[in-house]
């Protein structure tokens, strides 16, 4: 396998090619690709299996286009270490989109420890797509500790729902100061023996910051799945609300373990947890449409996850 | 010709009769509809038609085509050439009209039929295709598009839950346009309502009352004795038999 192929499996081709579009692609451990622009400075040392990246995003640069960062793995089996260490300054403005390309995999680990910064002002969004062989052998545990400066915002959405999860550990932390916005989405789609282990928590230490977490995960055939949603708010005027939603097919199963702190009485979280099979009266409208059961069942699950 | 006949059909839910031995023969090609007060029974027994789940444990037999169709599920209908629509129809988070139209289609990607549909219900395309059929949706869009899928569908047979009821006065005429639609596709229409206007689109009825079928005819008869005897009627107690084989309340 070529690493083009990585790219036409995460469809940046286009991207990668472009000069105005900022990009990083790593295979396993070794840095085949990259583009800076102005406003964004990108440092990547290969270190034993893996990169230390060390992102910086310059005060109040607004980097139009989205970054494109690809860590993948053409081989069968390995070890891939990212350790990424973002600073988005005061001001500035930035979307990343991340692809983790493992077309191939069959017995790979991928491991994230990231830390990132959010400055005051400023406006980061990543979302990172996962594309697992249909294999299952594979091991993602990524790790972030994030912090949000006072108005910063913050987005970040975790999809996972082309191929085999494989087992997947997330665990995402992030402290919000005075009038920050956190939404953290995680859309996974389990099935045979994938085990799903998802942690998010949101501290809401500064006066009218806001939180969002949101789940969506479809536990399949013997899939096991675990999310545990933390919010906790210690400030006045801070909102929270925590969304997840599983469902389970076959013999899957899954837990949901919303937990909401409040220690200040002027602070209002919610959450809400829905785990079960899929709606009947949702399965049976499309069945009478002309679906089989299973083609109903998929199409539910997709848009779930859309 | 008789195209759907259900025969002696009773149905019990949780110890409670809710059809009572219901005997009816649908003409094939025809609008004819069922009507009858708040919890007569209408839904049940549709939903007994299309076989939904609690619906299925039915005594009696429901004959389609000349088949026994009682043992077989919903997709199973449906691949007959049955179908429903709700009268408060599901909400999917994150399903796309487009899919959802699609769906109902036999063809893989055929987008041309489900910007038709959207267009005979008088929405817009471009508008509707990307939006969820989500709770975003008013009650009057997500039953437009309902019948839609209905449309993009072409059923050979088509219930209808009181596929009026949410609908503004100003869409009302997209609904009747697409009931006009389905029989000109040679569908059969079973209409359940509740509004005299509606009852206009059908030419037979069938009069429903704490789950029997009282009385049936051409919708002027049932219609008039809808209006008279039932509309008014505040309990849900079955009518007393009259001598003559017809009822009064
Ligand atoms: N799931 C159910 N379990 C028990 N009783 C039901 C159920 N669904 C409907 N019923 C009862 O069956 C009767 C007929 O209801 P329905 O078919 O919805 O009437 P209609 O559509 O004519 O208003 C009502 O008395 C209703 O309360
Ligand atoms: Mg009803």
């Amino acid at each position: 396998m070529k690493i083009e192929d990585l790219y036409e499996a995460a469809e940046i081709e286009d991207a990668v090619s472009d000069p105005d579009v900022a990009h990083l692609i790593i295979n396993k451990d070794k840095i085949v690709g990259e583009n800076e622009i102005a406003g964004l400075s990108v440092n990547a040392v290969e270190i034993e299996d893996g990169v230390d990246v060390e992102v910086v995003v310059e005060e109040d640069a607004v980097i139009e286009k989205p970054v494109h960062m690809c860590f993948g793995m053409t081989q069968e089996e390995g070890l891939q270490r990212i350790i990424l260490d973002m600073d988005i300054r005061a001001g500035s403005e930035i979307g990343i989109l991340a692809h983790c390309v493992f077309p191939k995999a069959v017995d790979v680990r991928h491991e994230m420890d990231a830390e990132i910064r959010v400055g005051e002002d400023a406006e980061y969004s990543y979302l990172e797509k996962h594309i697992h062989s249909p294999k299952g052998g594979l091991e993602v545990v990524p790790k972030a500790e994030i912090m949000l400066e006072r108005r910063a915002r913050y987005k970040n959405d975790f999809e996972l729902v082309e191929g085999r999860v494989g087992e997947l550990d997330i665990d995402y932390e992030c402290v919000c100061e005075e009038d920050s916005i956190l939404e953290m989405t995680a859309k996974v789609d389990g099935k045979e023996d994938d085990d799903i282990s998802i942690r998010e928590a949101g501290d809401l230490v500064g006066e009218g910051a806001r939180g969002v977490l949101t789940t969506r995960v479809a536990a399949r055939d013997d899939t096991d799945a675990e999310v545990i949603n933390e919010l906790s708010a210690e400030a006045a005027y801070t909102r929270g609300h925590v969304d997840c939603k599983e469902i389970i097919q076959d013999r899957g199963e899954a837990r949901a373990v919303p937990i909401v702190d409040v220690h200040h009485p002027l602070a209002h979280v919610t959450h809400e947890a829905a785990i079960g099979s899929v709606d009947r009266k949702q399965l049976e409208a499309l069945m009478a449409r002309g679906l089989s059961e299973e083609e109903g069942v998929d199409l539910i699950i997709q848009g779930l996850l859309s | 010709m008789s195209v759907l006949e259900v025969r002696d059909l009773d149905l019990y839910m949780e110890d409670e009769q809710i059809l009572d031995d219901v005997n009816i023969s649908f003409e094939e090609g025809v609008v004819q509809a069922i009507v009858g007060p708040n919890g007569a029974g209408k839904s049940s027994l549709a939903f007994s038609i299309m076989g939904l789940k609690g619906y299925r444990d039915v005594e009696g037999e429901i004959v389609y085509d000349g088949e026994v169709i009682n043992d077989l599920d919903v997709s199973e209908r449906s691949k007959l050439g049955i179908s429903l629509g709700w009268q408060e129809p599901a909400r999917y988070e994150g399903l796309k009209v487009r899919d959802y139209l699609n769906a109902a289609t036999d063809d893989e990607e055929n987008e041309d039929v489900s910007r038709d549909v959207l267009e005979k219900l008088g929405m817009d395309p471009d508008e509707y295709l990307d939006r969820a059929v989500d709770s975003s949706l008013s009650g009057g869009e997500r039953k437009k598009i309902e019948m839609a899928s209905l449309l993009a569908m072409e059923p050979d047979l088509v219930l209808l839950d009181e596929p009026d009821s949410g609908i503004d006065v100003s869409s009302l005429e997209r609904i009747f346009d697409s009931i006009d639609y389905l029989v000109e596709r040679d569908a059969t229409v079973i209409l359940i309502t509740h509004s005299e206007r509606t009852l206009e689109e059908a030419n037979y009825a069938y009069l429903m009352c704490g789950g029997s079928v009282i009385d049936d005819g051409p919708i002027e008869d049932v219609g008039m004795y809808f209006e008279d005897k039932c509309l008014p009627c505040e309990t849900k107690n079955i009518p007393q038999k009259k001598e003559n084989g017809r009822y009064e309340n």
